[in-house]
């Protein structure tokens, strides 16, 4: 059951991908021209129907998947760049520079992270930059978190103790040493943060704090689209289904990930 | 001669003390940075408010009058004098007082968010609990199933399909709280209705889940082993043996149910343009009412730290034995 629900997963989660990639090829239109009836169903225009502008919903969603994934992934990666580097830091270090982190990174996430990224948001001004800045730095938080007791210990571990006797300098045990043996909990935190920062930064667009118009992410969408709830329409739908696709599809990934590998279940 | 009982205390002071400090300090620090953030970024309040077109003259006479030639420290300071004692200052769209534009918002939200926990808490945690009891049947699996499905959902997808289903289609409910607010008790439950099961859908799923886990662990204790070889029927031990033992997390868990309500709060009230102190929040980011956005940012904060607090020190006075309290995740 655990299995079929893993290919399921890497079937949806690589279709999703591919059309993220492909998304110019494979869109019938260009995302951001009026090509229809403004407010077209599905049958009058295009595969999904049009918004209120008559711009073709199929391929805004194939556009705003390039956004959601890029800045998901992204900001995933920058993220856990500086969190595990900053916790094998503080583990190496000890000391005021690990007291100092852990002070920062615990005051950071004593605030809920959709507050914390409106009040910066609203200071900084809205920019992809800026936006995948904020997220970036929100996330590497909860990888320092998970990371720093995880380095303490591989830190503390014989062979570690060894290279560091032989004399070798910090960054050759982490990538010959200390990474392989976090290789599993840190894979598996990644997936977590991947399908979490999917949901941020879908709900940051739909509050209008996130990729700005004309160009939308799949949330940024749902926001565009929401009126048009009201009067029945279920284009609003198709892109927030979409996300959830995403979510779903790396959670089965990691859920599968995690019972291989046996990791604590508390993650994330 | 009252030594013990003295001592028998400590570890609670204990307690109260370090995470007081601890949660006041974060607190310090999360409006220090945001101020600082305020201060380094180019661009200031002068010049949001008066726009791409403004004299520089006009830019100076408006910093001065704002206070924001004095040196930071100087203005973190006056801030954080003035905010301790719940004055945030001008909303710098509508010119009203901050506190003034606040508090209404804020009893909404508090409503909207205290409904939902009265609904939503006996479900999540009877839900948890039931789960734990009949493990692996098939409402167990049900459960798990639908809490993947639920997790996985943005918040505002949940919104919108009670709205297509229950506004639109039934026309049971307004989609919009855009009612005005009198009319009774009526009114009250016709514009909270939607929200109030978004929240409750949004929420249970980690709350299920968390009290699930905490019942089962308590499940594979050497003390429970004991009473099933005893030969006591699975349900007593349920609740005779292992409910009272995991009431502490159960309850730490529902406080952070809650805090995390008034999270979800935000995206819902948006949803349903419900007039709350998220949609107040947002709103006033796109209008770079930068007063408003950080005095919404501290009390959510100070809401979010204070369920914290509160959740870990009712751990802690339900298990004595818990010194160590597990941090919320």
């Amino acid at each position: 059951m655990r299995r079929f629900g893993f290919l399921l997963s890497v079937a949806a989660f690589a279709a999703l991908i591919l059309a993220a990639l492909f998304a110019p090829v494979i869109a019938p239109f260009l995302p951001n021209e009026p090509v229809h009836a403004p407010y077209a169903t599905p049958g009058e225009g295009g595969l999904l129907g049009a918004d209120s502008l008559g711009r073709d919903m199929f391929s805004r969603i194939l556009f705003g998947l390039r956004y959601t994934l890029g800045i998901s992934l992204t900001v995933s990666v920058l993220a856990s760049f500086t969190g595990v580097s900053l916790a094998f830091l503080a583990a190496f270090r000890r000391g005021w520079t690990d007291i100092l982190l852990g002070r920062l990174v615990d005051a950071i996430m004593s605030v809920p992270q959709i507050i914390f990224a409106l009040v910066v948001l609203a200071v900084a001004g809205v920019s992809l930059v800026t936006l995948i800045m904020t997220m970036a730095v929100l996330e590497s938080t909860l990888f320092y978190r998970v990371m720093r007791p995880v380095a303490a210990d591989i830190v503390a571990m014989d062979y570690v103790e060894v290279a560091r006797l032989r004399g070798e300098g910090l960054g050759w045990y982490l990538r010959r040493e200390i990474l392989p043996n976090a290789a599993p909990t840190l894979i598996a935190e990644f997936g977590i943060r991947i399908s979490y920062a999917v949901l941020f930064i879908s709900g940051l667009s739909f509050l209008g704090v996130g990729v700005q118009p004309p160009a939308a992410d799949l949330g940024g969408l749902v926001r565009e689209n929401a009126l048009a709830i009201s009067v029945g329409q279920l284009s609003p739908l198709a892109p927030a289904a979409c996300i959830a696709l995403i979510t779903l599809s790396v959670n089965g990934i990691v859920d599968w990930f995690i019972h291989k590998y046996s990791i604590r279940a508390e993650l994330g | 001669m009252n030594l013990p009982s003295r001592k028998q205390l400590s570890p609670m002071r204990d307690f109260i003390v370090s995470r007081g400090v601890s949660g006041a300090v974060s607190l310090l620090l999360v409006t220090f940075l945001v101020f600082v953030g305020t201060a380094l970024l180019p661009g200031d309040t002068a010049s949001a408010l008066l726009g791409q077109n403004a004299t520089p003259e006009a830019l100076a006479a408006l910093r001065r009058d704002l206070g924001l030639d004095q040196p930071l420290l100087l203005r973190y300071l006056g801030w954080f004098a003035h905010a301790v004692r719940g004055d945030f200052g001008t909303s710098l769209a509508s010119g009203r007082a901050v506190s003034e534009v606040l508090l209404p918002r804020l009893g909404n939200s508090l409503l909207l968010a205290s409904v939902a926990a009265v609904f939503l808490l006996p479900v999540a945690v009877g839900g948890g609990i039931a789960a734990a009891i009949w493990q692996d049947s098939w409402f167990d699996r049900l459960l798990g199933f639908t809490s993947m499905l639920f997790l996985a959902m943005p918040a505002f997808l949940v919104g919108y399909i009670l709205i297509y289903v229950f506004a639109v289609r039934m026309g049971w409910f307004p989609s919009m709280s855009v009612a005005p607010f009198f009319g009774g008790a009526a009114a009250w439950i016709n514009i909270l209705a939607l929200p109030v099961i978004s929240l409750v859908i949004i929420g249970q799923a980690h709350t299920m889940k968390l009290t699930r886990t905490a019942i089962l662990a308590v499940l594979a204790t050497d003390y429970v082993l004991m009473a099933e070889v005893k030969g006591i029927s699975r349900r007593r031990i349920i609740l005779r043996h292992a409910l009272p033992n995991a009431l502490s997390a159960i309850l730490s868990i529902s406080i952070l149910t809650v805090a995390y309500l008034i999270v979800d709060v935000v995206v819902i009230e948006m949803v349903f343009s419900y007039p709350g102190l998220g949609k107040l929040m947002v709103d006033s980011v796109s209008y770079r009412d930068l007063t408003v956005v950080q005095a919404c940012g501290l009390l959510f904060a100070l809401i979010f730290i204070g369920m914290n607090f509160l959740a870990d020190f009712l751990a802690l006075l339900v298990n004595p034995r818990q010194r160590e309290p597990a941090r919320g995740a």
